[in-house]
């Protein structure tokens, strides 16, 4: 299957990276003059490389050959017959390293080596970017250094390990929340001083221009297999697709083979933490209020100074008080719809997923699961029997059973005994 | 002419530098920072950067980040800045804010601007926006006649600083070194041809002056830079010594002040 990563849709950002225009104001590139060179040589190096056959060809290979993509399009039954719609995963959690991530970096990593530069620095919330980035660096002969907020690295030792096994050094950030957002500061503040010989492995399709293009066209095969998957396998498009937003990196993968198929519903689903009511939850579009945070202007959470407010979500990996700005243009032009997903919502889909299907997701892709079970009796009433569900399923859940196993009390004498509390699990068998 | 190219203009007369001290407000306390800053005046400063401080700065180093944790942490507004600004300012001093963009926007452009004119601001210093990504700032800047203080840096290109020197007023701040803010052992050798590329490219005939900032914690540096920078910018070890003597405020403000004459002195050794 090749890349579509030269194509466009009628979604995308202007040449300055701006999102619905700049009347709309979503985008841009509010960063430090000191980086302003290696950005625009970055989206040069970008528009030339994807438009040269002998480099998308060489990600094809990459992808099929080290990553096992494209991954499948499976026909969840059991699940299906759980919501009364057919339900299809796109097992982005059976590509290398276990997410969809590994497309990011790979593609990143291929193009810093074509630029000519010899090592790459990442930032990582649940560890899932830094493990892609650290194999992606072993992969290409590249140093690599990833920055993590110190909460993260101890709530995802796992993954903090495997980083180290493939070589990367892994820094703890103890700044500000200890969290994702902070690993991008302190990645930020690396690159200012190493721009000339370091690449930056932006792990999201976030930050300042051209990022979030940069990174949604890499990773844009998820949406673009699944749609020749669906096609192919099921006689059409689904009526729906559906992914969990942090960043959003996984959700834009999905999502843009799909936006101009206006049939398509497309819905995306914030973590909602302890309930948006609450104050305590990493819904950044579902709190509408416009920012700059990481270089680009999109929604983020803050207060009434524009100080960043700290999000919560029991998922490491959705725990970012930013999004990227074409989400943002995508909720305010309406194509897109955006609502959040609680802890508890999350962890109930994530039990039942692995008991009605056999697969543990990662508590991000949980979200989606939780998404589409919460939509399912719409989706089925305005498109009749037969309505199809598409769901990216981001990651697998191996780096979340520390949290499984806190949450569910499975490592406790009698496991599941905690069911009646956290009734994921009993609803599920 | 704006409030910075008069205390410029003035450093220029009396054939020296000029010197630019910061410290961010609110750190140790609000008064604290009026204290310190008013000291840092009495020694020798020609020129205040007042910090906002903010949870997500890009630029700033340990030592800085350290100082505005504690201001947030301390409860600093941005109401405050201003009530900073204003007292600074009642010194006489140019007084400039340095931020972060998000805060600006967050309060509206416009409103931002004309609370730091109210409060006897000459401008802003803006190290994550460039004047291409600018344009509301710009407008507002110039319906005031307030300082647009712009960076450039080693990495810039020739475009990049002939388009950044046109948008600049007051002065345009040179980034000497390329990482993020905090004292060095040695001056950068970056920074000469910085400046120098940077007079070449500036609009003929506005004579803008480049300050130069980034690494400088001593009078010796002082001097090297003021051999070819109209100013020396210096931060992160003003703020190392209020951090150093956080115990006792006296010994801080009595070290602060040798500090900046030090400085000042240095500026003068060109």
């Amino acid at each position: 299957m090749t890349t579509h990563i030269h194509e466009t849709t009628s979604y995308d950002a202007d040449e300055f990276g701006w999102f619905g225009g700049e009347a709309e104001g979503f985008g841009g590139r509010f960063m430090p003059e000191a980086l302003m060179k290696a950005l625009i040589e970055l989206d040069e190096a970008w528009q030339d490389a994807k438009a040269d056959p002998t480099f998308v060809a060489e990600f094809d290979a990459i992808l099929r050959d080290y990553a096992n993509l494209p991954s499948p399009l499976y026909h969840a039954t059991l699940l299906s017959d759980r919501l009364g719609v057919r339900v299809l995963l796109k097992r982005e959690d059976l590509n290398h390293t276990g997410a969809h991530k590994i497309r990011n970096v790979l593609g990143q990593a291929l193009l810093t080596k074509r630029m000519g530069k010899t090592r790459v620095i990442a930032e990582t919330g649940a560890g899932q970017h830094g493990v892609a980035s650290a194999t992606a660096a072993a992969y290409f002969g590249l140093d690599c250094t990833v920055y993590m907020g110190k909460v993260d690295t101890d709530r995802q030792a796992l993954n903090v390990a495997r980083m180290r096994l493939l070589g990367a050094e892994v820094v703890p950030v103890p700044s500000g929340s200890g969290t994702l957002k902070d690993a991008i500061n302190e990645a930020l503040r690396d690159w200012v001083a190493s721009v000339d010989h370091t690449a930056y492995l932006f792990g999201t399709a976030a930050g300042p221009h051209p990022f979030p293009t940069l990174v949604r066209d890499i990773v844009r095969g998820i949406g673009d297999e699944a749609r020749v998957q669906a096609v192919e396998q099921f006689g059409g498009l689904p009526n729906a697709v559906v992914a969990a937003v942090g960043g959003g990196s996984n959700a834009i993968g999905l999502f843009t083979a799909f936006l101009d198929d206006e049939d398509v519903e497309i819905h995306g689903f914030e973590a909602g933490g302890d309930g948006f009511e609450t104050g305590r939850h990493a819904a950044t579009i579902q709190a509408n209020d416009p920012g700059v945070l990481h270089g680009a202007r999109t929604y983020v959470l803050q207060d009434e100074d524009g100080q960043t407010i700290e999000s919560h979500s029991i998922s490491a990996g959705l725990d970012y008080p930013g999004v990227g700005p074409q989400h943002a243009w995508l909720a305010k032009s309406g194509r897109v719809s955006y609502t959040s997903i609680t802890d508890k919502e999350a962890m109930d889909a994530f039990a039942l997923l692995s008991r009605c299907e056999g697969i543990i997701p990662a508590i991000e892709s949980a979200h989606a699961i939780a998404g589409a079970i919460k939509i399912a009796p719409e989706v089925k009433e305005r498109h009749g029997e037969g309505a199809t569900i598409l769901i990216n399923l981001s990651g697998r859940g191996d780096k979340d059973m520390g949290t499984a196993i806190e949450y569910f009390g499975l490592g406790d004498e009698g496991a599941g005994a905690r069911s009646d509390k956290h009734s994921g699990l009993g609803e599920a068998k | 002419m704006s409030t910075s190219s008069v205390a410029y203009a003035k450093a220029k007369a009396e054939n020296r530098a000029a010197l630019v001290g910061y410290l961010p407000a609110g750190f140790p306390t609000v008064e604290g920072s009026i204290e310190a800053l008013t000291t840092m005046v009495e020694a020798g400063c020609d020129i205040i950067e007042i910090g906002l401080p903010y949870s997500d700065p890009v630029m700033d180093g340990p030592t800085i980040q350290d100082a505005v944790q504690q201001a947030l942490d301390g409860g600093v507004r941005v109401d405050d800045v201003f009530r900073v600004v204003e007292a600074v300012a009642a010194t006489g001093v140019p007084t400039l804010v340095m931020t972060s963009w998000n805060p600006i926007e967050r309060r509206g452009v416009d409103r931002f601007a004309q609370q730091l004119q109210d409060a006897g601001g000459a401008g802003l210093i803006t190290p994550d926006i460039t004047p291409d990504f600018a344009l509301e700032w710009i407008e507002a800047a110039d319906a005031r006649d307030l300082d647009k203080v712009f960076l450039v840096a080693p990495s810039s290109t020739d475009e990049r600083i002939t388009m950044t020197t046109a948008e600049c007023r007051g002065f345009v701040y040179a980034t000497a070194v390329m990482g993020v803010t905090g004292a060095r052992a040695k001056t950068s050798d970056l920074a000469a041809p910085l400046v120098a590329r940077t007079k070449q490219l500036s609009p003929a005939g506005t004579d803008l002056p480049v300050g130069v900032g980034l690494g400088v914690s001593n009078g010796a540096q002082a001097a090297e830079m003021a051999a070819y920078a109209d100013g020396v910018i210096v931060g992160s070890a003003f703020v190392r010594t209020l951090l150093d003597n956080r115990s006792d405020e006296q010994a801080a403000l009595k070290a602060l002040a040798s500090l900046t004459e030090d400085l000042a002195a240095g500026v003068r050794a060109r």
